[in-house]
């Protein structure tokens, strides 16, 4: 029950923010949050969970927000690296082998969604493989 | 003559008394039923019940998430003044399905995949708790928590991680 509360405010702030098929579940003591929100709305939730729990060190909370659950095949997407360019890889995982590369900031298509982690990509010039999602952000 | 129309007084002041006494406990229960309310709304669990009070009877209606919070509900208002008995005709919601933890063998890929891009951190995997070891910088924390957290583990353990 204190685990609630300890992030009562998060669970307001995501119902108050528009987040859908919200989920909080207590289990061995740990709080589970799952829900889809904007990508907005997941920086806002992440920046309050991280005044709640100062830099996530308790370990108390699994918070998972989809924050790309309604985008479509054929959407397009940019590339938000922090710097390099982007691996384009035969298959989904970093164990497979790089087949193409994404610049910084380039716009690619979405073709298919592997899983959450990982999309099948087309970059304009042909350049099709996988992906990593936390680096593709929907243009709106 | 005189018995009669005495009693005819006793009568009516009888019935007086009576619909004098009504209207006292008609005020009672909305007196009642406000306190609840209030007892009711400092309560975000309480958020979805409703109350109605008939002579110092309190029946709460409404949906709680759980038999914790149809309890609570109940102690609740039967500790508000003037509240005689409780009726709980709440519902409990329907559990929610419980996480998704995932094996340890996708998942210790899945890790592997998510630390590439943050150099210095290293992560192992054992029952679904991902232990963070190494050292990153303040900024760059929540983007591989976000990551991490995102492969449906058991637990994140990343004490330390961020030297002072």
């Amino acid at each position: 029950m204190a685990l609630q509360d300890k992030y009562q405010s998060l669970v307001d702030a995501a119902n108050t923010g528009g987040a859908t098929n919200l989920q909080v579940r207590e289990q061995d003591g740990v709080l589970y949050i799952n829900c889809d929100a904007t990508g907005e709305l997941k920086q806002q939730l992440w920046d309050l969970y991280g005044t709640l729990d100062p830099d996530y060190a308790s370990g108390d909370l699994v918070l998972n927000i989809n924050s790309v659950a309604g985008v479509q095949e054929g959407a397009q997407l940019r590339v938000t690296t922090n710097r390099t360019n982007l691996n384009i890889r035969k298959g989904p995982g970093t164990d497979h082998s790089i087949v193409g590369k994404a610049a910084r900031h380039e716009v690619v298509v979405l073709v298919t969604k592997e899983n959450d982690q990982w999309w099948v990509i087309k970059t304009k010039d042909g350049e099709q493989g996988y992906s990593y999602t936390q680096y593709l952000t929907p243009l709106a | 003559m005189k018995k009669i129309s005495t009693s005819i007084l006793l009568i009516a002041a009888f019935a007086a008394a009576i619909s004098f006494n009504a209207c006292k406990k008609k005020a009672k229960d909305a007196d009642i039923k406000a306190a609840i309310e209030t007892a009711l709304k400092a309560d975000p669990m309480a958020a979805n019940t409703m109350v109605t009070v008939d002579k110092g009877i309190a029946t709460i209606t409404g949906q709680c998430k759980d038999d914790m919070c149809k309890a609570s509900c109940e102690k609740m208002v039967a500790a508000v003044k003037g509240v005689k008995s409780v009726v709980n005709n709440c519902t409990v919601m329907p559990a929610m399905e419980p996480p998704v933890i995932v094996a340890d063998d996708p998942l210790t890929k899945s890790v592997a995949d998510a630390i590439k891009d943050f150099p210095g951190v290293m992560a192992t995997v054992k029952d679904g708790i991902i232990t963070l070891t190494g050292e990153i910088s303040r900024d760059k924390l929540q983007k591989l928590m976000m990551g991490l957290q995102a492969l449906h583990p058991k637990k994140v353990e990343s004490a330390g991680l961020v030297k002072k």
